[in-house]
């Protein structure tokens, strides 16, 4: 679905994560990232046409989570403003969509969440269908760990395959000062660790981290104007699969596959990829799903693996392949966002600089 | 650019009642998305994309429902938001579906909202006590008191004003054989001796606690003038927000509803609201809500609410009806109550409202949401004919 009629731009990126921030509440968190992407993008907030965020009452555990977060954004005079209850990689969307309808000509998006400071895992779990499955509190590891089976007896994928993932991931990490869990192990040392959700180690899980993000969008004229190289979206695409575990395949993703074709992946070379994969075994059933060849690098920011900031994980992909097109390190690239058990919901936004 | 031609082809909501213990939460969505459907002329198939709204998660203890909601919703393959802006929630919601059809990205929008209150309590969910915050305990009506203390000393309204309103919305909702509450003997008297719950709200003065869902069919120019029934035009759809507490911010006047409401009335061509609509359905929840968003509406100057409200004004057979379908004061599925006003407008402009349809004169009607703490603002016009 597309393209657009209008061009947009990502012009400002900016995040912030920790690994258990017991300093900070929601507001603290969002105001530094928010402060980054304007900056980035060398705008004002009173210069921004749209303004919406992407969070989840349950991480606080209270209502209205987002409501503060106007305190961050900053809300006065008025703005135009709105909520998703999804990762902030779809209040992207929505904000691509305002700036298409010709209301609005920017937008800053943002995202947050504490998981800190409940269960995850468990709080992840209460996503089932609430009369038949949640009541027996699988938790979105144990769901995770059921997909991980079923992809590796459907495929010639083996636990050492996961690891080398996990391998990978940890090492980029590295040099990514916003990654909370970084480590120099080969497969080998991570395979020889225990197993804690069968066929799942700890590696393989992304870390519980605090965190939020920014990014600021715009239309060609002023991308053009503020930014020397602006990762333009050029295509960008969102699908849903059912949620039953039992009602797909578990082994692919249906609902990447369809977003992928209609973000336009295939219609060009891909340098770089960033995928929203919480499990090792999910990156290789989106790359697939993705139509990406072992040529594209996966996840050099470390992905989810490294920094795991929950309603802000998938708009941080947009913005890690924005900031490698803008530096030039490369020129097009996917970056992929996911949420529900199983890797139900999935959006996908290719992004590219000018030739 | 502007946006695209958009109307709504077709609306369709469950009845409103305390605890609906037939069916689960996809089971009332379907049944409100099925309805409408039926009155789009239009089958599952037809939908390019679904959009969901309800209020907080914790008013049934399920994170996201919408994720479980997709198949129910016909939304297998296709792409799916959901939205959450407090209490303007459903009026939101059905702004952002519209929106993807303004924008040229899809055709025909599927959009639901919704709230089962039954199978938790809302106003626990309102009052849990969060990290870092100081407690309110204090639901819904514990925060607007105050602010409905202050409106009736600004104003020197009577006190009386309130359960006018809290009598007149549950008369136009006997009217409504989908409302939750039908009390046909209703009147002022009842409600002044109702026990007080928040000063000055006494029991009659507050919505109801209900389950129920509302959905709306949004489609294109094209899809609208290919429409075998009435349509209702999108004159005009805006948002405004602002912060919840600064000092000087006022609460009981909110600069973000007059903006919204200017915005609004900009696109749509509206002079004077009160001439210019045949009717409004507005977010009413506590009576003394309709005189001051009268004011914060521009019906009237500001401090004149009450005496629309006391002359009648605002009444089915007044100058200006507000909430004939009985609104909120009748019906509180809190996630669909303002995607209620919306549709509600849009069945008056589409001479489909029944035995509550008010005469069409300009055909020009106002839905209105609000929510958080008088903080969040959602807004459209719909007309009977198409916008020039």
């Amino acid at each position: 679905m597309g393209s657009g009629i209008r061009e947009v731009a990502v012009v400002g990126f900016a995040q912030l994560t920790a690994l258990e921030d017991r300093e900070h509440n929601e507001v603290e968190l969002i105001i530094p990232a928010v402060q980054g992407a304007l900056a980035d993008a060398g705008m004002e907030r009173h210069e921004i046409g749209f303004t919406i965020s992407g969070s989840c009452d349950y991480l606080s555990g209270g209502p209205f989570t987002f409501v503060s977060g106007l305190d961050a954004a900053g809300a006065w005079p008025p703005v135009k403003e709105s909520h998703v209850e999804m990762d902030a990689a779809w209040a992207l969307y929505e904000a691509w969509v305002a700036i298409q309808t010709g209301d609005v000509d920017s937008a800053l998006i943002y995202g947050f969440g504490k998981s800190s400071l409940g269960d995850l895992h468990e709080i992840m779990g209460l996503q089932a269908d609430p009369y038949v499955v949640a009541p027996l509190w699988p938790s979105m590891v144990d769901m995770a760990a059921l997909q991980a089976s079923a992809f590796l007896a459907a495929t010639d994928y083996t636990e050492s395959d996961l690891c080398a993932i996990a391998a990978r991931s940890r090492r980029a990490a590295v040099d990514n000062p916003y990654a909370v869990r970084v480590e120099d192990a080969t497969a080998q040392e991570l395979l020889a660790r225990p197993v804690t959700h069968t066929p799942l180690r700890d590696s393989d899980i992304a870390p519980i981290t605090d965190g939020s993000a920014a990014i600021i969008i715009a239309t060609r004229e002023i991308a053009d104007a503020r930014c020397e190289r602006p990762a333009y979206i050029r295509g960008i695409d969102h699908r849903v699969d059912a949620q039953g575990l039992g009602l797909r395949d578990l082994a692919t993703s249906a609902s990447t596959k369809l977003a992928a074709q209609g973000a336009g992946v295939s219609n060009g070379p891909v340098d770089v990829a960033e995928i929203h994969a919480q499990f090792s075994h999910e990156e290789l059933i989106l790359k697939e799903a993705l139509g990406l060849d072992d040529a594209v690098v996966v996840n050099p920011s470390g992905g989810p693996l490294g920094a795991n900031p929950v309603m802000a994980t998938g708009l941080i992909r947009i913005g890690e392949v924005a900031a490698r097109i803008r530096s030039g390190s490369a020129n097009r690239g996917v970056a992929h966002a996911s949420q529900g058990p199983c890797l139900q919901q999935n959006l996908v936004c290719v992004l590219e600089g000018d030739q | 650019m502007s946006a695209l031609r958009t109307a709504v082809i077709g609306v369709g909501q469950t009845r409103h009642v305390v605890a609906r213990h037939d069916v689960s939460i996809a089971g009332l969505v379907r049944e409100a998305a099925e309805e409408a459907l039926v009155d789009a002329n239009m089958d599952w198939a037809d939908i390019d994309a679904v959009v969901i709204g309800k209020a907080p998660d914790m008013f049934e203890g399920v994170v996201m429902p919408e994720l479980y909601l997709a198949d129910a919703l016909g939304a297998v393959g296709k792409p799916m938001l959901r939205v959450h802006t407090a209490g303007s929630v459903g009026g939101s919601t059905a702004i952002v579906a519209a929106k993807l059809v303004m924008a040229g990205i899809h055709e025909r929008v599927l959009t639901v909202a919704f709230e089962k209150q039954s199978e938790s309590n809302a106003t626990w969910g309102l009052t849990v006590e969060m990290p870092f915050s100081s407690p309110l305990v204090a639901g819904a009506g514990g925060y607007f008191a105050p602010l409905i203390r202050a409106y009736i000393r600004r104003s020197g309204a009577p006190t009386h004003i309130g359960h006018l309103v809290a009598v007149k919305d549950r008369l136009n909702a006997l009217h409504n054989p989908k409302a939750h509450l039908h009390l046909p003997d209703i009147d002022l008297a009842t409600v002044a001796e109702s026990f007080l719950l928040w000063e000055p709200l006494r029991y009659l003065d507050v919505c109801p606690s209900s389950d129920g869902a509302m959905a709306l069919v949004i489609g294109s120019e094209q899809v609208a003038k290919n429409a075998t029934g009435p349509v209702a035009w999108i004159h005009g759809t805006a948002m405004r927000s602002e912060p919840t507490m600064f000092a000087g911010r006022d609460q009981v006047n909110p600069l973000a509803g007059r903006k919204c409401a200017a915005d609004v009335y900009a696109q749509a061509g509206i002079k004077d609201p009160r001439k210019d609509f045949d009717c409004a359905e507005v977010y009413v929840p506590f009576s003394w809500y309709e005189p001051m968003w009268l004011e914060n509406l521009g019906f009237c100057a500001e401090g004149d609410g009450w005496k629309l409200t006391e002359q009648g004004a605002t009444a089915m057979d007044g100058d200006i009806p507000w909430n004939p379908s009985g609104g909120v004061l009748s019906s509180n599925p809190i996630g669909a109550s303002g995607m209620i006003r919306f549709g509600e407008a849009a069945q008056q402009v589409r001479g489909r409202a029944g035995d509550y349809q008010v005469p069409l004169h300009t055909g020009l009607a106002l839905g209105h949401a609000y929510g958080g703490g008088s903080q969040f603002f959602s807004m459209w016009v719909v007309g009977a004919s198409q916008p020039q």
